[in-house]
């Protein structure tokens, strides 16, 4: 009989070495939140932590650690537990499908898991969406701006339906959508006195998008769009494409995508070649990581971004608690992305210790209720679709190698000028 | 498009098509010395960027006059190509050369692996974020005859053209070139040991050295490195060396010339979408007419190329 690793014939090390490897197995299974708790709820974040995207990753999981601190790890009753997830690959270097739904699924099939905190990227939310939607587990993004994840008729057909196939709403974003940010920065630009306008996007979900909102405002202002052109995220440089860029002599040029799809890359190139538009850059390219590759000291002055919500660097740092504390921990100042986690995980907190019971729909409704009135960025609550009701834009500028807030925008009209709000 | 603008796009398609040329002479040499695919050579090229980085950043804080720029240069370039040479040889000696005598998957695989352990090492040395290759010249245009021509892209010459000599004398004046070009009579076997096992050993550093210098010309071109740009680098060398002919060192260059040339163009009339799915279309066509590709010999059944 031919020996394998079930047969009784096996040696003694062979068989102890099996029985370890089951009896690890067995326990690795079920470790950490697994067994059902009365006293503990877990709470997830489903981030890419490897990548060019890991900077922002740090900032929002840096916020979501300042909100449990602060209340002391408790949600009225229960022991919060927080479980850092990665979503992506070091090989690629960004979140990968495979890695996203393994996240789902695992809170999915974890009864402890109360709230799923992500994605950075909606791309990423698309695959996650519908898996959490069946489990009724409350799914809050502290990033996802793509309008077809919550608001009807504005994405793709079908969306945002096909994320809620139980028919049920689970979605939360703590960030205004797209529809916010592309339309505002057309509008910026338009008082700018731009006419001439030059739209590219990095061919993803989040920057397709956000420029081709940006696009369709800036029509509707009746600036001209030169040309939309997706380019390849993958490659080495542009010198060639900015070569046609340069030819239609736009006065401003848009960039719809991330540090991550060479958002950097691209403005460097634009650089070189002796560009004398504007730079306008979605909150994506709003990171170091875009400065970094761009080179900060040539785009000093003429590099823009847009960022939904309010800046915050509109704060001062010495009154608010939040940067104090940020601050005190971290030693600087919190990002975007940071007080974007430390409300999305603020939000998910305070439906836990109000439900007091280990319920995910009933916490889920209780999150769409809130309405919250001591906001880092203001007064806000969620609407119908799961949309964050605050309705800002700020721009910020290039200056001194950082970007500086320069204005806000809103649905209301041009804002308030220089960090008044 | 006017014929300025298309000379322009053919200056940078030639410029970026030489360095593309050096790393494919170095897929060539290697497949016509051992007959293996060095899938992890475009991430020794990007060591070597990593590399050259940081002796560049070290050397030159701030731009430069011409004369040193090139010196310095010139000089990361033979450090980079020294290093990727080195690094070559290792793979060869401790991951490749175990298994010559292995079915053709097994070192197929091997190199694949190599490749992601590499781009990881890459990784852990420059981060995950572009880094900015740092400015090497005051001036950054020249106008020479109506044309702006950017300062890195003459650098970039002053790279790739002295290599693409070096190369041409090393392979038709010394012995090591004449055996090299001999190379179809070495069989895996006897390539394990004696003399044939030094020209293979001098084959990886060669085309080890070649990435290195390319690596250089790589990264003053596009201003910036990553971890990953050895994927794409690599791909686009890999389809140069199938155009050209792969075992043929002139078929490398002028394959890499093409599909600069034939990428600068298809970004300008079709959009940089488009790059990637028109270098290959190109290649597709091609070796439907011609297998073999430019210089290639056409293989009789049986019998040696």
């Amino acid at each position: 009989m031919r020996s394998n690793w079930f047969c009784p014939q096996n040696p003694p090390p062979f068989r102890l070495a099996w029985s370890v490897v089951v009896c690890l197995t067995i326990g690795l299974n079920t470790c950490g939140c697994q067994k059902i708790e009365s006293n503990r709820v877990c709470l997830v974040s489903s981030l890419p932590r490897t990548g060019v995207s890991r900077q922002v990753s740090d900032e929002v999981v840096r916020g979501i650690r300042l909100a449990i601190d602060e209340v002391k790890e408790k949600a009225g009753r229960f022991t919060l537990e927080y479980r850092d997830l990665d979503n992506s690959a070091a090989a690629s270097g960004r979140w990968t499908s495979e890695g996203e739904a393994a996240n789902a699924r695992m809170a999915v099939q974890d009864p402890n898991v109360m709230a799923y905190i992500g994605t950075l990227n909606s791309g990423a939310a698309r695959v996650s969406m519908p898996i959490l939607n069946y489990a009724d587990l409350l799914m809050v993004s502290p990033a996802n701006t793509a309008v077809g994840l919550t608001k009807p008729g504005l994405g793709l057909p079908g969306e945002p339906n096909v994320y809620r196939p139980s028919g049920k709403l689970n979605y939360i974003r703590v960030v205004p959508a797209d529809d916010l940010q592309g339309p505002l920065a057309a509008d910026w630009a338009f008082e700018r006195g731009v006419r001439r306008v030059f739209v590219i996007d990095d061919a993803g979900v989040y920057g397709r998008g956000v420029a081709s909102l940006f696009a369709d405002r800036c029509r509707e202002q009746g600036m001209a769009v030169l040309e939309h052109v997706s380019i390849d995220p993958q490659a080495a440089e542009f010198k060639s494409f900015v070569g046609s860029v340069m030819s239609a002599d736009p006065d401003l040029i848009y960039f719809g995508g991330s540090a991550r799809t060479k958002g950097g890359q691209l403005a460097r190139d634009l650089v070189s070649a002796e560009s004398e538009a504007i730079l306008l850059v979605s909150d994506g390219c709003r990171t170091k990581a875009f400065l970094e590759a761009a080179g900060a000291a040539s785009l000093e002055g003429r590099c823009f971004a847009t960022s939904a919500g309010l800046s915050p660097e509109q704060a001062d740092c010495n009154e608010k608690l939040l940067f104090l504390r940020y601050r005190q921990k971290y030693g600087t100042c919190p990002s975007n992305a940071a007080i974007h986690g430390y409300e999305a995980a603020r939000l998910v907190i305070r439906a836990i210790a109000d439900v007091g019971v280990k319920d995910r729909r009933a916490i889920v409704e209780s999150a769409f209720a809130s309405q919250v009135d001591d906001g880092v960025l203001g007064q806000w609550g969620i609407d119908a679709n799961g949309d964050t009701t605050l309705q800002e834009v700020s721009v910020s500028v290039v200056r001194g190698g950082e970007f500086v807030h320069e204005e806000v925008m809103s649905t209301a009209g041009i804002g308030k000028k220089n960090g008044s709000r | 498009m006017d014929v300025a603008s298309f000379l322009q796009q053919c200056g940078i398609g030639i410029t970026s098509g030489g360095f593309l040329g050096l790393i494919a002479v170095g897929y060539t040499l290697v497949y016509g010395t051992v007959g293996l695919i060095h899938f992890a050579h475009g991430d020794v090229v990007m060591l070597g960027g990593c590399l050259s980085l940081a002796i560049l950043s070290f050397l030159v804080p701030v731009p430069v006059d011409p004369l040193t720029g090139c010196l310095v240069v010139v000089l990361a370039a033979a450090c980079s190509g020294l290093f990727c040479g080195c690094l070559n040889i290792c793979i060869d000696q401790f991951v490749y050369r175990p298994l010559r005598n292995a079915p053709p998957l097994s070192p197929l695989v091997s190199t694949i692996g190599v490749s992601f352990v590499l781009m990881n090492v890459g990784l852990i040395w420059i981060g995950p974020t572009d880094r900015a290759f740092p400015e090497i010249f005051l001036e950054t245009t020249r106008s020479v005859g109506g044309f702006s021509i950017a300062m890195a892209d003459l650098l970039v010459l002053v790279i790739v053209v002295p290599a693409v000599l070096c190369l041409y004398v090393l392979l038709r004046q010394t012995r090591f070139g004449r055996s090299l070009r001999s190379i179809a009579a070495i069989t895996r076997v006897t390539a394990r040991s004696g003399e044939a096992g030094k020209l293979v050993i001098a084959t990886f550093f060669l085309s080890g050295f070649l990435g290195g210098v390319a690596s250089v010309a790589a990264g003053v071109h596009a201003t910036t490195i990553n971890y990953q740009m050895g994927h794409q680098m690599g791909l686009y060398a890999l389809t140069a060396a199938v155009l050209g002919g792969i075992g043929s060192v002139p078929g490398a260059i002028v394959g890499g010339l093409i599909v600069g040339l034939i990428r600068a163009i298809s970004v300008a009339f079709l959009g940089p979408r488009w790059a990637i799915a028109s270098v290959f279309l190109v290649l597709i066509i091609f070796l439907a007419f011609r297998p073999q590709g430019i210089f290639g010999k056409s293989k009789t059944r049986g019998g040696q190329r």
